[in-house]
């Protein structure tokens, strides 16, 4: 069994209101040093496989073609192996 | 002249559906019918509608999960073999996720869920969706979405522009452009686009909203008398 953790973000280039709203919450909680706030998605999901690369490859498939839009998002994961 | 046949999915979450088949089956006087979305078959029908709502609770992104739905491989042959398909407001969005539309809609720029009546000015009126409008006409259709917010590359957006695939934009009362106008930071103040073929089309107001004559504002019947006009010159 394999347990994989997917991070979606708005891509780079795309404007992150959302983030600029926290960004602007964290200033007034005092921390001024804070910036390049983004806020995204985490999702992570349980595997049935012995094979690492046939749950990465899931993994990405998944991400691609669900989980992120790549228009607008960019997606990062980790795959471990865990114990039955 | 024999009635457009005219199908819209019904998505868990979808609440535009009923307003949608009221207004095509009611006001316009054509033959309606509701399509859930486990239907393996649109069945016959010759415009398919997708309509506003939540579909799917708008989890994960607007549209994301309900381009997977049953019924939407069937909408995606439908339209590759020319047949028409209107998405609105949610539809706009499963429109883009399932691939036939380009550009996303991102989070409106204010973050504010916003439900108003607003000013388009159609800037394309040779389409089956606005025929029966001027070029440059200002119509006058609600927007109720928080999620509105038209996004594209600059490549794709250069192509939608030069090949006059933009079909609606937000304006003032006299169809100026001003970012005030632009109640969600769309890119061009886009409000609704058609593909390249002119038989998907796109947008985020909602025509059904401004059809029927009782809640005094009509514009939104053009959109759905200009479907029904290019039945009538098909058959001519």
């Amino acid at each position: 069994m394999f347990h994989s953790k997917v991070f979606v973000t708005l891509k780079k280039s795309i404007l992150d209101p959302q983030g600029k709203a926290v960004e602007q919450g964290i200033h007034s909680l005092g921390f001024e040093s804070v910036g390049n706030v983004r806020i995204g998605k985490y999702i992570e999901m349980d595997i049935d496989t012995n094979l690492r690369e046939e749950a990465e490859h899931i993994t990405k498939q998944i991400s691609e073609k669900l989980l992120a839009n790549l228009v607008m998002e960019s997606f990062s994961s980790t795959t471990e192996q865990v114990k039955e | 002249m024999a009635k457009v046949k005219i199908g819209i999915v019904v998505f868990p979450g979808s609440n535009c559906d009923h307003d949608a088949h009221y207004v095509a089956e009611t006001i316009m006087e054509q033959d309606a019918r509701l399509i859930w979305h486990k239907e393996a078959s649109i069945g016959d029908v010759d415009v398919v509608i997708l309509p506003g709502g939540f579909s799917y609770g708008d989890y994960l992104r607007c549209g994301a999960i309900a381009r997977f739905s049953p019924v939407m491989k069937d909408v995606v042959r439908f339209a590759n073999d020319g047949g028409l398909v209107i998405g609105i407001c949610n539809g706009f969005q499963v429109l883009t996720e399932a691939g036939l539309l380009p550009g996303v809609l991102l989070r409106n720029k204010s973050l504010l869920f916003i439900c108003k009546y607003l000013h388009l000015r159609v800037e394309n009126a040779t389409t089956k969706f606005t025929n029966t409008c001027a070029p440059g006409e200002v119509l006058e259709i609600p927007i109720a979405h928080g999620e509105g917010n038209y996004f594209t590359d600059p490549d794709t957006l250069k192509r939608l522009e030069d090949n006059q695939q933009v079909v609606f934009r937000y304006c003032d009362r006299s169809g100026r452009l001003t970012d005030e106008a632009n109640p969600n930071g769309s890119l061009n103040s886009i409000a609704g686009i058609i593909n390249e073929t002119g038989n998907v089309l796109g947008m985020m107001p909602h025509p059904e909203r401004a059809s029927d004559p009782i809640l005094k504002h009509t514009d939104g019947r053009k959109i759905f008398e200009s479907i029904i006009q290019s039945f009538v010159y098909q058959q001519v």
